[in-house]
């Protein structure tokens, strides 16, 4: 088992150098001087010397490349041209809002997902399969932010059920934040109010959000656990006199919920893509926005730590779903 | 014991009356009875044909002032004008339907562009093996770990602000899921019996390579190529709408007519509504196929 | 046991198992129904091994299929009766069905690679038998499981309790599917081409095993398979099968020394011989399983029969028994000679 976690930890060391290496190439390939891309119109000569200086653009390309390296490593992108304050200072402030909304999107995309898909394929031809098909082939096509608009406008602006921006609504009387996390802060803080109106603000951008990936692990649970029902070891459970709920979960979930958990990597992907472009619908303030706001501004620097990052963060968290594939099926772990 | 199993123990107790044919005119049998495979190819074929000959059946040109507007009054749909008209007075039903050329050629270049890449960095990797393959897979890896819209953006902020730029960006993302798709069917195939028939009579690699295992691994790509147009059509709206793309306001482009109709919401919502519907449309169309594609020519999916 | 049982006409006890008539369609979308099963009545008696061959196609899985009450619920249409034990199976519910199965009938599988749950313990796909039947504790069952695979000879039982199928050979997996199947001492286990997908030192194991077991505890065996080497060794009573219906019953040894019906013998001489001379070509049978006509229009083998006649293909024959001993029935209007000498029939 340690050999196993061992192994896929070595893999990842190229996988990282590689992303880094691409990154780099694409910095450099980005329009105009370095120095311009990073300060934008601000530079003046001191300061594009100074970023000259600090990139070591006078020196050979694989120097640059390690002291890229060596910065990236520790955290330092850049300053954001947009902000003038460092990308990391940034990102840290506003990740704890985008990971609350990705979050609250994975527990529907998951926690509707997984029984829809199974009872789609127990009633397989009836209408509640007929319509978990259509649901989710028409859920991975609407594109994200047209679906943003539709809930905004229909629950928001029509209904007014909900709020149409934003994290919270500002008149919420004495809100502090600790943790940066506004439901827990709430909570934390006892003002329950606040934390209903965080919750409030995140409904909708969550359902959005969660509609791409809900309609792919409705599809696969349901196509897993079909192919499961007609494998012979649940006949032999059958054979066995075993009671239906017994079968159900030891023969044919237990298999059926495994391709599941490779996808779950690849769902965050499509949760933190999905963020940038529901953020911005929803005037939302995580990274998602501000990322989609530095593309407007052309803000180079934060859109290389932004990717950087975002990358790191799915290679690792593909690591972690893969480790956690050989733990429960017993075929890959033991050698 | 499931009805599946029982039927294929009961098909070899009577003769079959259909005469076997190949994967691909079983699958040409079966589709054209397939009423979801038939809607999916007529959507398609609607949008193709509206991107065609757009120019020709829209009402108005796409800068043309169709009618008059103030900015608290943005008329809705109308008999006059179908689906209303925009913030800058033009007519929304011809917009939308000239917007179709650009959704269908961003979609059907990048697709064709990603295609060529992934095929030929699968074949590189089918066909040679060993330390070429475990190369190219690397890339693909390395590529594949970035997320796709991540990727597209970082991929089309770097070429600049044009179509080509975004027909680009969508290609190179698609290009590793092309490369290990056709990589992993060969693969298959070259265990396949057929292959060591050949091999041991003597034909030569690329032969076998090129008009063996290419032809067998193609029925995948097939599916997976219509799937990809439904979601290049989507990702280059995503990429119009953050700010990416061609901006040459007199084409009409679904994408960037979603992100203007952000403004005008509450009072317009006719302006989102209707390319937002044209996206599903076209992008569902190219998804119905391909899924009814998938299953017709995929041995496993035969219930 | 089995010889007690053959002094007896078995019509006249109350066998263990009794199918009659039994008919399976199977109704598909767009195409023929499918006789299946068509009118197959045979009975086993309790501590009888009871032999079913045929063909891929000839029905016989479909049958034990659905004496186990296995059969989907759509697209399939079940007709006659099977009584176990007095009791008419097919009157039973779902529930009921579920307590008799694995219970008081078992069944053994063809592919005990794929009938094994491989994200599950060995230990706990025995134990799970026991638990629900005889409603044991988690540890009292893992214990007796120990036990179980020790008697089906699987080694160092105590250690394969926590490892998975893929962990074990083709013969170990299919000795735990037959622990767990005697796991609470059914009395009429159901094997369903049970060696034929392990290896062929394997298969004579497995065999024995078989044997060895159903004997110790008086099980009746339905033992199903398409070699009639498996039925040689094995079975009291042989019923052949062909095209949904049975079309010879008898027992194991003038069911050997003297086939009466063509497709029996065609199938004895389609075994190559040890002691044939060289050169001497292969017999098999002419035509292949889909050359058949369905019963309602003549008798199913007329197509490939050396002794068909014009009859054949008129009326399909009835399942008549024969006067001699034994018991035998024959479904032919014109089978092989019969020959007074005890010796194997040559085409």
């Amino acid at each position: 088992m340690a050999r196993f976690v061992v192994r896929r930890l070595i893999l990842l060391v190229p996988i990282l150098l590689g992303l880094s290496i691409l990154l780099f190439a694409w910095v450099r390939a980005l329009p105009g001087s370095l120095a311009n891309t990073l300060l934008g119109e601000r530079g003046t000569p001191d300061t594009i010397a100074a970023v000259e200086r600090l990139y070591g653009l006078d020196q050979p390309i694989a120097v640059q490349y390690w002291k890229y390296l060596v910065r990236s490593a520790s955290g330092d992108f850049g300053v954001s041209a947009q902000t003038r304050r460092p990308v990391t200072e940034e990102m840290v402030r506003l990740f704890p809002a985008t990971i609350e909304l990705t979050v609250i999107a994975f527990v529907l995309a998951v926690g509707i997902g997984i029984p829809l898909g199974y009872f789609a394929a127990r009633r397989f031809g009836s209408w509640m399969d007929s319509t978990a098909i259509v649901g989710s082939l028409i859920g991975v096509t609407i594109p994200v932010f047209f679906l943003g608009f539709l809930l905004k406008y229909v629950f928001a602006i029509k209904l007014g059920w909900f709020p149409t921006t934003g994290r919270a609504d500002q008149r919420i009387l004495g809100v502090e934040h600790p943790t940066g996390f506004y439901v827990l802060d709430g909570l934390v803080t006892g003002n329950l109010a606040a934390s209903w109106d965080a919750i409030k603000h995140l409904i909708l951008p969550a359902v959005a959000l969660a509609t791409i990936p809900l309609a792919i692990v409705t599809r696969i649970t349901r196509a897993s656990v079909l192919d499961v029902i007609h494998e012979d070891y649940v006949r032999t459970a059958e054979a066995k006199g075993l009671l239906s709920r017994t079968i159900n979960r030891r023969h044919v979930l237990r298999n059926a919920l495994l391709p599941l958990v490779t996808i779950i990597g690849l769902q965050l992907g499509l949760l933190l893509s999905g963020a940038i472009l529901t953020e911005t619908v929803f005037a939302f303030n995580g990274v998602g926005r501000f990322v989609a706001d530095a593309l407007r501004f052309r803000d180079y620097s934060v859109i290389q730590g932004f990717i950087l990052v975002f990358a790191v963060i799915y290679v690792v968290v593909n690591l972690v779903v893969d480790i956690a594939y050989g733990l429960v099926d017993p075929r890959v772990r033991v050698r | 014991m499931s009805l599946s199993q029982a039927e294929a123990v009961a098909d070899t107790t009577v003769a079959t009356e259909e005469v076997g044919g190949s994967l691909v005119a079983e699958a040409w049998r079966l589709l054209r009875r397939d009423k979801v495979a038939i809607t999916g190819a007529v959507m398609v074929a609607v949008f193709v044909l509206v991107a065609i000959i757009g120019p020709w059946i829209a009402p108005y040109a796409a800068t043309d002032r169709a009618g008059a507007v103030t900015p608290t009054t943005i008329p809705g749909p109308s008999s006059q004008f179908w689906f209303g008209l925009d913030d800058l007075g033009r007519d929304e039903l011809s917009r939308v339907i000239l917007g179709a050329r650009q959704s269908l050629l961003v979609g059907v270049v990048s697709l064709t562009l990603g295609m060529i890449g992934g095929l030929a960095l699968g074949i590189l990797a089918g066909a040679f093996g060993g330390w070429v393959d475990g190369l190219v897979m690397r890339v693909c890896d390395i590529m594949l770990a970035v997320p796709g819209l991540l990727f597209a953006i970082g991929i089309a902020a770097m070429l600049g602000q044009s179509l080509q730029s975004v027909m680009i960006a969508i290609a190179v993302v698609n290009v590793p899921i092309f490369a290990r798709l056709l990589r992993g069917q060969m693969l298959r195939q070259r265990e396949a019996d057929y292959v060591s028939a050949a091999t041991s009579v003597g034909v030569r690699r690329r032969i076998i390579v090129f008009r063996h295992i290419v032809p067998n691994s193609v029925s995948p790509v097939i599916v997976q190529g219509t799937l990809t147009l439904a979601t290049a059509i989507i990702d280059a709206a995503g990429l119009a709408f953050l700010g990416l793309g061609g901006s040459d306001p007199s084409v009409p482009e679904w994408g960037r007519m979603l992100v203007d109709s952000q403004d005008y919401l509450s009072g317009a919502f006719h302006l989102a509504i209707f390319p937002g519907l044209a996206i599903v449309f076209a992008a569902f169309g190219f998804t119905l196929l391909g899924e009814r594609l998938r299953e017709a020519l995929d041995p496993k999916y035969r219930r | 046991m089995s010889a007690v049982a053959n002094l007896l006409p078995s019509r006249g006890r109350a066998a263990l198992l009794e199918v009659t008539d039994l008919e399976v369609v199977f109704r598909r979308r767009g195409r023929r129904d499918v006789r299946a099963v068509d009118g197959v009545s045979f009975s086993v008696d309790a501590g009888e091994t009871v032999g079913i061959v045929g063909e891929s196609g000839s029905g016989k899985s479909i049958t034990s299929l659905a004496v186990m009450g296995l059969l989907p619920d759509r697209g399939c249409d079940v007709s006659g009766s099977i009584r176990f034990d007095g009791t008419d199976l097919r009157t039973l519910s779902n529930d009921q069905m579920r307590d008799i199965r694995g219970r008081d009938i078992a069944m053994v599988f063809q592919d005990p690679m794929s009938s094994l749950n491989p994200v599950v313990t060995i230990g706990k796909q025995v134990a799970e038998v026991l638990e629900r039947h005889r409603g044991m504790s988690k540890d009292r069952a893992r214990t007796e499981a120990a036990g179980l695979l020790d008697q089906v000879g699987i080694p160092d039982p105590d250690r394969r309790l926590s490892e998975y199928p893929h962990q074990l050979s083709g013969g170990m997996r299919q000795r735990a599917l037959i622990a767990m199947a005697l796991a609470c001492r059914p009395r009429l286990l159901i094997a369903d081409e049970p060696t034929t997908a392990l290896d062929v030192t394997i298969q004579a194991q497995i065999l024995e095993l078989l044997k060895q077991l159903v004997a110790e505890a008086g099980t009746a065996l339905i033992m199903i398979t398409h070699d009639l080497g498996v039925v040689a060794g094995l079975c009291d009573r042989v019923h052949v099968m062909y095209s949904g219906r049975i079309v010879e019953a008898a027992d194991r040894h003038p069911l050997f020394a003297e086939p009466r019906h063509p497709y029996t013998g065609g199938l004895l001489a389609s075994i190559p011989r040890l002691d044939s001379a060289r050169g001497t070509p292969l017999t098999p049978i002419p035509g292949s399983p889909t050359d058949t006509l369905p019963w309602a229009r003549g008798c199913a083998f007329a197509p490939r029969c050396p002794n068909v006649q014009d009859d054949c293909l008129r009326s399909a024959p009835e399942l008549r028994p024969l006067p001699v001993q034994g018991g035998r029935e024959l479904r032919c209007y014109h089978p092989l000679p019969s020959l007074l000498l005890a010796e194997p029939v040559a085409p």
